[in-house]
């Protein structure tokens, strides 16, 4: 049986070329071009993705070593006739300029939602065990993965405190 | 990257086997590897992918004490719930570092491994003895910003970067690893990572083949536990200085005072003479000071990395401040 990875519920073939990073088979091989590559390092959060629920940069990690993983990526999340909650704020809130950075800031910030609602802690929680609420404070500390070279920050933390109002009422 | 030849390991023999192999290496989160590799810094011939050999789990130990092993990502250590309440000191050190997306992919293992963020080691057009033995050292008259204060020597001056390992030192923390012939043996984590003397390149005691298979914690000691790192902006930053404490007292003097430093040194610096000379005693600043003092008492800066010394006094006067005021 092949070795097959799951990209937003297809199952996909593993690439032969084991230098092949999860981003480059992404963008390249399967042209599913939303997920951004900017720095290639690690450093920027343009290539965030979520794998199994969890978010990662998708430039640091091999496509081989998600064999039997399910990634999601901005196409999984919505599309432009039903966009996903996350989607839809950041377009009523224009949490964006050029856009590059968007992609990587929606998957990014819906997996940080979940990970408020598992109630696990950040840097900027104030104890390890209490709830945690989507304040600026912990938005901005559990965004910092994410770069915006356009300075969108305001837009995209409010973007993100929208639909975490909404998920709470 | 280099061509190199894949294999997914399934289960620890297999591992340990393609370590085997002339120029292995282990990938787990390849958070640290693949940037390495990208850059020719690592150039493996065979890796040895041992992210599914089962080596996630986080367990209770029958003294008491926690084993996380090797394969277990940051986010799964620092969220764990005995972690929280048990050694607060490590969820805090882990969440101080890197980003969620990282951590989400970075290991135990993988972790301790991590290598110097020291820009000549990270350019191969650079001289540096750590990464090509012998060529020098381009940080020694160079930009040494992040670079070591304490234990460095003439080869090399680069620190440990990592964070998790500082609280590691401070809790006494040990390293389980497994031989490529089948055999094991543990080191505690303050033996873990070398200075770099004269052989730079290096990190850890850890021979060819090698594998970590866990971190196990003692049993809980309690006491107020922090970890502070100062850094260049206030999330997503490597350490200028850090300090993992774990402080106890009664009747107003110290009761227990470890810690671990980290930025300073090649390794996650710890001085028994520091709890010696804090056990027993009402904190006031003299004290800190002379705590300093014996921290500090061989450093040496390189000129970019001079503020490091008195950043580290005063880091440590703000952290014992904070935690006699917090344990009192
Ligand atoms: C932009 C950026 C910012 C960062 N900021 C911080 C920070 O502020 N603080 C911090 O502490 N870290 C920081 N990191 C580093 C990050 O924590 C490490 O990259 C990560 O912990 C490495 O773990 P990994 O599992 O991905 O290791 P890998 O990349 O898979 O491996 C790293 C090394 O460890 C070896 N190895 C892995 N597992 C084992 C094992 N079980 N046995 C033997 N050898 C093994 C590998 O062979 C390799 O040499 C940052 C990284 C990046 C890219
Ligand atoms: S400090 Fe160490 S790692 Fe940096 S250039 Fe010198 S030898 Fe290389
Ligand atoms: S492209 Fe992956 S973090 Fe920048
Ligand atoms: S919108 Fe341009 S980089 Fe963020």
């Amino acid at each position: 049986m092949a070795e097959t990875i799951s990209i937003n519920g297809t199952a996909h073939p593993i690439p032969e070329d084991p230098r092949i990073t999860l981003l480059d088979f992404l963008r390249h091989d399967l042209r599913l071009t939303g997920t951004k590559k900017g720095c290639d390092h690690g450093q920027c959060g343009a290539c965030t993705v979520i794998v199994n629920g969890m978010r990662i940069n998708s430039c640091l990690t091999l496509a081989a070593m998600h064999e039997g993983d399910e990634v999601t990526t901005i196409e999984g999340l919505g599309t432009p006739d039903a966009p996903s909650p996350m989607q839809r704020a950041f377009l009523e809130n224009d949490g964006y300029q050029c856009g590059y950075c968007t992609p990587g800031q929606i998957c990014s910030a819906t997996a940080m939602l979940g990970e408020i609602a598992n109630g696990w802690p950040s840097d900027a929680s104030e104890t390890l065990d209490g709830d945690i609420e989507a304040t600026g404070d912990e938005i901005r500390e559990r965004m910092s993965g994410n770069l915006c070279r356009c300075g969108a920050y305001a837009n995209i933390v409010a973007a993100i405190r929208d639909v975490a109002a909404e998920e709470s009422a | 990257m280099r061509p190199f030849q894949y294999d997914r390991a399934r289960t620890l023999t297999d591992a340990a086997q393609i370590m085997q192999g002339e120029d292995a290496m282990a990938i787990a989160g390849g958070t640290n590897l693949l940037d390495l590799m990208k850059l020719q810094v690592e150039t493996p011939r065979e890796l040895a992918d041992i992210n599914r050999v089962g080596l996630g789990e986080i367990a209770d130990t029958d003294d008491g004490g926690l084993r996380i092993g090797a394969l277990a990502t940051n986010t799964a250590t620092a969220v764990h719930p005995r972690v929280r309440a048990d050694y607060p000191v490590l969820s805090r050190a882990i969440l101080a570092g890197a980003t969620q997306q990282l951590r989400n992919k970075a290991t135990t293992g993988g972790n301790l491994c991590q290598r110097t963020r020291c820009f000549y080691f990270m350019n191969i057009d650079q001289p540096c003895n750590k990464r090509e033995p012998g060529s020098g050292c381009g940080a020694l008259d160079g930009i040494a910003k992040l670079h070591a204060v304490l234990g460095a020597s003439g080869e090399c001056i680069a620190t440990y970067p990592g964070d998790m390992a500082v609280a590691l030192s401070a809790l006494d923390a040990s390293v389980e690893i497994n031989g490529s012939d089948g055999t094991e043996r543990t080191v505690p984590v303050r033996d873990f990572h070398c200075l770099p003397g004269d052989t730079p390149w290096r990190d850890n005691v850890l021979e060819p083949g090698e594998i970590i298979t866990a971190v196990t914690l003692p049993a809980p000691v309690g006491g107020t536990q922090l970890y502070r790192k100062v850094r260049e902006r206030s999330s997503y930053a490597f350490a200028l200085v850090s300090i993992a404490a774990i402080v106890e007292m009664e009747d107003g003097v110290f009761t227990r005072a470890d810690l671990a430093f980290g930025g300073l040194a090649h390794k996650p610096w710890h001085d028994p003479r520091i709890a010696q000379a804090l056990v027993g005693n009402a904190p006031s600043a003299e004290l800190f000071d002379r705590a300093a003092d014996i921290l500090l008492e061989d450093a040496q800066g390189h000129g970019e990395n001079d503020f490091k010394i008195p950043l580290a006094r005063r880091t440590l006067h703000a952290v014992l401040e904070q935690a006699s005021e917090d344990a009192a």
